[in-house]
């Protein structure tokens, strides 16, 4: 099962009339259990897309299925956002309820599931983005800090257990600890779950320690899909487009530059330290 | 949501547009006194010509002001179906025995839906051919003189320019809030009204949640450019009354004394 995109292409209506495409033919598939990351520069289409993702959106031309289920059928809509979570940018503005507990369930409460099960997800959910159940539960959601509010606004779409978690910058405003909390925290919905992950990102780094694939958006066609290793190792052109590459991969360019071997293909901290003990062994 | 044409501004470059604010809010109570001094459907043609010359004028194009009268569609109707069951008459079309479809109810409901027709076509001509910015300027410094009886007119126009500012903000996050609620799966499209009037809390809520959040820090960043209501405060664009504003007035008295004549002579 995997979410399958055929030939997407749509374009926004202003004033009845029809604008540039904003997503131009896009054909790919995404594997579940895989880390897909999706970069590209502002106005690129990566918000565009995700919200194919759950039918949000649907394109006038192409197709979207997640798990065999057409996201633009209205029949189908119920299950497709059962099955894939959406965090959108700032998602801690979404939060409504008097208590973060209600805020929480708001999501299990409309998929109609009993009042015990409900709780249930809702401490589980609570538990993963490391807010205390007993502790947070019954405050507002208004009371909390910044960072406890965004994870709070996880929780609402965790606890949908969604087999597919779509995220759009879910890191921004955040400090250094914060980032780090969300990426833990997916790669622990990755592993323990088997939950697939979607996460668009301005962060470079971030996505070449993470990602088990790059999508890169340029004006709404897929300008490359692969691997980290092999799309940061296209450095000129991503730069030609105004991304730019990890920090590492810069660091490897510029030793490249100054007459060291090292393969193009580096982009992890991880891997350029496996490197270091090669070339040691080696010497 | 988004195709909204009532107050939406077309930067131009016409004589209209040229105008003062305050002489096109004066034009438009001259023409809103004229559609109410009209009692007969013929005498309409007056202030049709009036509002065709202006359209002309501005340049503007009709699509613009028949996507203005889009949102007033159901009150026409409504209006048009009350008149024809409320007005009497003698001049008998259909009888169904209950009720008699009269001449005189038909002409009543196409006098009443063309004056709601001019008075929204009008309106949307002042907020189509000025500025928010001009119009809330314009309205300031007609209810200036006001100020000796303390009425708070600087306030009242800076309020109003920070409401239209922040509509279409407003719009486009109710739409972000409303896509994250409906991903949680959230319906706001079946059930009965009062159902459906519930669901909209999870919209409602964190709107004006960040509504009071952005009024907070509007007005922080206002009181750190020093800000402090009218008193003293000088305009980049300073109001000037000029030839041509002179013009347009006379052009509309005449328009209006030209009714007012047709009305006594033709009683």
């Amino acid at each position: 099962m995997s979410i399958i995109v055929s030939h997407l292409t749509f374009a926004y209506t202003q004033g009845g009339k029809r604008l540039e495409p904003t997503l131009k033919d896009l054909t790919f598939t995404i594997e579940e259990g895989s880390f897909l990351g999706i970069i590209g520069h502002t106005g690129c289409g990566k918000s565009t897309f995700a919200k194919h993702l759950n039918g949000l959106l649907f394109g006038e031309k192409g197709a979207v299925t997640v798990d065999g289920h057409d996201v633009s059928q209205k029949s189908e809509r119920k299950k497709v956002r059962e099955l894939v979570g959406m965090v959108f940018q700032y998602p801690e503005y979404q939060l409504f309820a008097e208590t973060v507990f209600d805020d929480v369930a708001f999501g299990p409460r409309n998929m109609k599931l009993e009042p015990e099960e409900v709780k249930t997800r809702v401490t589980e959910a609570m538990q993963l983005v490391g807010l205390d159940p007993e502790r947070f539960s019954s405050r507002s959601p208004f009371d909390l800090s910044g960072g406890e509010r965004r994870r709070a606004a996880i929780a609402g779409v965790l606890a949908m257990r969604p087999k597919y978690l779509v995220l759009d910058e879910p890191m921004a405003g955040l400090d250094p600890i914060g980032r780090r909390e969300i990426l833990t925290l997916l790669e622990k919905l990755r592993s323990e779950s088997g939950c697939t992950i979607i996460m668009i990102s301005h962060s470079m780094d971030d996505i070449a320690n993470h990602a088990t694939k790059v999508l890169v958006l340029e004006q709404g066609s897929a300008f490359l899909l692969d691997t980290p290793q092999e799309v940061f190792s296209h450095a000129d052109e991503l730069q030609q487009i105004g991304l730019s590459v990890p920090s590492i991969t810069k660091l490897c360019i510029e030793m490249n530059r100054r007459g060291i071997d090292i393969p193009r293909t580096i982009c992890t901290e991880q891997a350029f330290m496996d490197w270091i003990r090669e070339v040691k062994r080696n010497a | 949501m988004r195709d909204i044409t009532l107050g939406q501004f077309v930067a131009g470059n016409s004589v209209i547009h040229k105008l003062d604010p305050r002489t096109k809010i004066a034009m438009m109570i001259l023409y809103i006194a004229m559609t109410f001094l009209v009692k007969r459907i013929y005498f309409m043609a007056i202030p049709f010509a009036y509002l065709v010359l202006e359209l002309i004028l501005s340049g503007i194009s009709l699509r613009y002001i028949v996507n203005s009268l889009k949102p007033i569609r159901i009150l026409l109707i409504f209006m048009f179906i009350l008149n024809l069951f409320f007005t009497s008459g003698e001049n008998v079309w259909l009888d169904l025995g209950f009720w008699k479809l009269t001449g005189e109810a038909v002409l009543q409901s196409c006098f009443i839906s063309i004056r709601i027709i001019l008075l929204v076509a009008g309106a949307s001509m002042l907020t189509l051919t000025t500025s928010p910015i001009a119009l809330t300027d314009g309205i300031e410094k007609l209810l200036a003189p006001l100020k000796i009886f303390r009425f708070p007119a600087h306030e009242l126009a800076m309020m109003m320019t920070i409401a239209l500012r922040f509509v279409p903000t407003l719009m486009d996050e109710s739409d972000k809030i409303r896509n994250a609620q409906m991903s949680r799966g959230a319906d706001f499209e079946s059930g009965n009204i009062f159902k459906r009037v519930k669901s909209m809390i999870p919209i409602l809520i964190p709107l004006f949640v960040s509504s009071f959040r952005k009024a907070d820090e509007l007005a922080i960043a206002m009181e750190s450019r020093c800000y402090h209501g009218g008193e003293g405060r000088t305009r980049m664009k300073q109001l000037k009354f000029r030839k041509e504003d002179l013009f347009a007035i006379l052009i509309t008295l005449l328009f209006m004394a030209s009714l007012i004549v047709l009305l006594i002579v033709l009683k």
